[in-house]
């Protein structure tokens, strides 16, 4: 039997999926909720100052959708808490309270000054709170006033403010990083060079999601004026997990926990992320579009993938593909893959031929005596997956590695030794 | 279906069966439109084939992929100028072609799960939005001072005609009926084309102008071939099949035994299907498209029992398997291996009829058998089959090649005749589709245009 219990900084939790801090996170009646449904911890959404920011009263998100309308990407326009400071601190308090073996984390963010954290810390360690996440990342509306992603953009600050968040309290202090920069490693670096206990990433990307064609006016717009929002979603996914990866495989950062964000929405979501480092994941997204009942399919289908595998804790999986992520030069020039379409498995929708003929390499034939057939010609294939990538069956194209022989593409013998740029000929810095 | 009511079982041929309800109930769509959403998320399920199959299926080459792609783009009148383009009558092969032996039976989604995308219903979504929207799609060309004579106002000829009109022709249509629209106003079944589909369609190929017809004009009565020839720089012969075949029986001119064809165009033209009379036992003979439309309506009029019979198996009937499921979950029987032998009467009235059994002979060829069968019936429709009767071409058949008693065209619908080409149910080797006429239409009429630019 699979373990699914977690400890992160020392924050237990009966499994690895907590709620992002976002508005799922919010109140004590969605958050009761939650762990009803069996979430393992949250992130209480951001607590900021007295007087509480207001929102606007016209529409706060916006979507990306697939065909069939299902929703791929997310943005937001929302603030940070808009209730008095008083009544989530009372929420906190009695929730940790009802449910103490869930994992009780709260985001803050207020103005960069030492004076504005030391006094709001004590606070939420009075809630008995497990942590506190810094949020340096809303890309919206905060950042304007110097906080959010204003912060997290800076890594000097990034530092500076860990620094003070630890000397102010026994907490664990998680920093989230905003993904609007251009090298997401260096407030990581930056984090843990101030103290704090880990990152989590990422925060929503900047964007604005669509444009109202009859308005002339980005989505969602108040008042027949938009502004850009905060992204997430499924479509956000691919950049986190390269930012997660790029953090975790930093020599810099070996180490530092990551709490992994950005568009889980099915447990091999959340594995891809621990895969790559991150040692839990908070969801945001995947519940706002389908509810909390998720967390079912979340933790059920993590619990079965590992007992297939023979995990016993979830431990076990983080990290574990970082050591096959490397860089491109690294990557094997001898490894020969050549497409192989599944003759029974095709449909014959011919995608595969088109794509090829028209923005590749014309090595997928259309017919064949006459019949419509399509087939790999090995002498053109470069085995760049692209005929995999447009394929509506699953497993129908798969690209096989020559072992042996000739590659009758380049008409050069397949060498079974390792080599890659560094070394290759061609390249003018190539080690002698 | 509703026929339970005392009306129903009034005995023998009788009008008024049903309430006004069940009327417009079952005389009302059998498909209904698909909704915004629904055509969005089947239109989602097309893979945009490359050299799709769906396309070489159909007759009129639609391109089909692009137009469900625009579909799903949220561009549904761009999807039906793309239908319109190949297809003029997309709107009405929307609703009876048999797609699932054309374009659906092609769809790669069968190899992928047994479920085509549903094309046809797809290609009417977006011919219904354009049409409702109003706009027009299509320009007459510049006149271009050539005349053409356009003998039949069906799918073939106003095809024809159209495309005609769109590279600047002067057409004359003459339409021996009332109305405009063939078999799309007189003979598809009303449950196809609620909603006066088939006349909203002629009004919106019309209005694309530089076309005159001329209705009650019928070839060989009011105009002959030979005249046209003489007053037209060419001619269009798509008038269909004017015949029906007989059963040669005793009885035959028995009040209660009718053509399905006359039947179903009065059905279609009636005001009021509560005056349209119909038996209580009702008999169909034949085993075509034909035979399933007038039982299906038959039953839905009111009928209490109605039995197809057919002189072979099932797998001989022209009818799809689709148009036979129909008429089964509507309560037809489907009776095979019956041929009629005697029409059965009492007091000068048909009371029922007679078949022999037949089966597979030697050769395949159907061989009848000692053995018979009666079914009671107040009505017995013939639907067994319709011909082109080749008199109305007076004078001028002499020089007409005839193939199996339709006229010969070649691949250009170029008749023996230099200046007359023709389309449609009367031409030979053709498949009897409306889809099938407008593609002729459509063919001949570029093959006039290339004759007029290379004269």
């Amino acid at each position: 039997m699979a373990d699914l219990r977690s400890e992160f900084l020392g924050i237990k939790s009966p499994n690895p999926f907590w709620l992002a801090s976002a508005p799922p996170t919010d109140r004590e009646i969605n958050v009761t909720r939650a762990f009803k449904a069996g979430w393992g911890g949250v992130v209480w959404k951001t607590l900021g100052e007295d007087p509480p920011v207001v929102n606007v009263n016209g529409p706060r998100y916006g979507a990306v959708y697939s065909a069939d309308r299902r929703l791929m990407g997310f943005n937001n326009i929302e603030l940070i808490s808009d209730r008095p400071l008083e009544i989530n601190l009372r929420e906190i308090k009695q929730v940790k309270r009802d449910w103490p073996d869930r994992a009780m984390v709260v985001s803050l963010m207020v103005p960069c000054e030492e004076a504005a954290w030391k006094k709001i810390l004590p606070l939420v360690e009075e809630t008995g709170a497990d942590g506190v996440e810094l949020n340096f990342g809303c890309p919206h509306g905060m950042s304007e006033r110097g906080m959010g992603s204003a912060v997290g953009q800076v890594p000097e600050y990034v530092e500076m403010v860990a620094r003070w968040c630890k000397q102010h309290t026994r907490m664990p202090v998680i920093v989230k990083l905003t993904p609007n920069i251009t090298d997401v490693r260096h407030p990581a670096r930056a984090a843990r060079a101030g103290g704090a206990d880990a990152v989590s990433l990422i925060n929503t990307v900047n964007s604005i999601v669509s444009v109202d064609l009859d308005l002339m006016a980005p989505n969602p717009h108040t008042d027949g004026k938009g502004t850009h929002g905060g992204y997430c979603g499924p479509a956000v996914k691919p950049m986190a997990l390269n930012m997660v990866a790029e953090i975790a495989r930093d020599p810099a950062t070996q180490g530092f926990p990551i709490s992994g964000i950005g568009g889980v929405t099915t447990w091999r979501d959340a594995a891809e992320f621990m895969a790559l480092g991150a040692s839990n994941v908070q969801v945001c997204t995947a519940a706002m579009t389908y509810g909390f009942k998720i967390v079912e399919e979340l933790t059920d289908g993590l619990k079965s993938w590992m007992e297939d595998k023979g995990y016993q804790r979830v431990d076990d999986i983080v990290g574990a593909a970082i050591p096959n992520v490397t860089d491109w030069q690294f990557l094997n020039l001898n490894y020969v893959v050549k497409a192989r379409i599944d003759q029974d498995l095709c449909i014959k929708c011919g995608r595969c031929h088109i794509v090829c003929e028209d923005t590749s390499h014309q090595a997928i034939t259309a017919e064949k005596d006459g019949h419509r057939h399509f087939e790999v010609i090995d002498a053109e294939c470069v085995g760049c997956n692209l005929c995999v990538s447009v394929c509506p069956v699953e497993n129908c194209i798969t690209m096989e590695r020559m072992t042996e022989g000739v590659d009758p593409r380049t008409g050069t013998p397949i060498d079974p030794a390792y080599a890659n740029w560094t070394t290759h000929p061609n390249n003018p810095q190539a080690a002698e | 279906m509703a026929d339970g009511s005392a009306r129903s079982r009034a005995a023998g041929i009788a009008t008024a069966r049903l309430s006004e309800e069940d009327y417009r109930r079952n005389f009302s769509d059998l498909h209904p439109p698909l909704s915004k959403h629904e055509a969005q998320v089947e239109s989602d399920r097309c893979y945009f084939c490359y050299d799709a199959p769906c396309v070489t299926a159909c007759p009129t080459s639609i391109d089909i992929p692009l137009f469900i792609r625009q579909i799903s783009a949220d561009n549904a009148n761009g999807a039906a100028r793309t239908i319109l383009s190949q297809n003029i009558f997309g709107g009405m092969c929307a609703r009876d072609c048999p797609t699932e032996t054309l374009c659906e039976e092609a769809c790669v989604r069968n190899l992928a799960e047994d479920k085509p995308v549903e094309i046809g219903r797809l290609q009417r979504y977006a011919t219904d939005s354009l049409l409702a929207s109003g706009a027009q799609p299509f320009e007459r060309g510049a006149p271009s001072g050539k005349r053409v004579a356009v003998v039949g106002g069906g799918p073939a000829g106003l095809a024809c005609a159209h495309r005609l009109a769109l590279h600047g022709h002067a057409v004359t249509v003459f339409e021996a009926r009332e109305k405009l629209g063939g078999l799309n106003e007189y003979g598809i079944a009303a449950y196809k084309v609620a909603g006066g589909a088939a006349e909203r369609e002629v009004d919106f190929l019309l209005a694309v102008g530089g076309m005159e017809t001329r209705t009650g004009v019928a070839l060989g009565r009011d105009v002959t071939l030979a005249q046209l020839r003489a007053d037209f720089d060419a001619v269009f012969l798509g008038m269909g099949l004017a015949g029906v075949n007989a059963l040669g029986q005793e009885g035959e001119d028995l009040p209660g035994v009718l053509d399905a064809v006359d039947y179903i165009a009065e059905l279609r033209q009636a005001q009021n299907l509560s005056e349209l009379p119909v038996g209580r036992r009702v008999v169909v003979i034949g085993g075509g498209m034909t035979a399933i439309d007038v039982a299906v309506q038959s039953k839905r009029l009111g009928a209490e029992d109605v039995t197809i019979v057919y002189r072979r198996g099932q797998d001989a009937m022209k009818a799809s398997e689709y148009e036979q499921d129909l008429a089964q979950t509507n309560g037809v029987k489907i009776k095979h291996w019956g041929v009629p032998r005697r029409i059965l009467t009492q007091d000068g009235n048909v009371s029922g009829i007679e078949f022999r059994y037949g089966q597979t002979g030697v050769d395949g060829r159907l061989e009848v058998t000692e053995e018979s069968f009666t079914l009671d019936a107040d009505v017995i429709f013939k639907a067994i089959g319709q011909t082109f009767i080749p008199a109305v071409l007076g004078e001028s058949l002499e020089a007409l090649d005839l193939s199996g008693g339709r006229l010969r065209v070649d691949e250009e619908r170029r008749t023996s005749l230099p200046d007359v080409w023709a389309g449609g149910d009367c031409v030979a080797g053709g498949s009897d589709l409306t889809v099938a006429a407008v593609e002729d239409g459509k063919q001949a009429a570029e093959s006039i245009h290339a004759a007029f630019s290379n004269s």
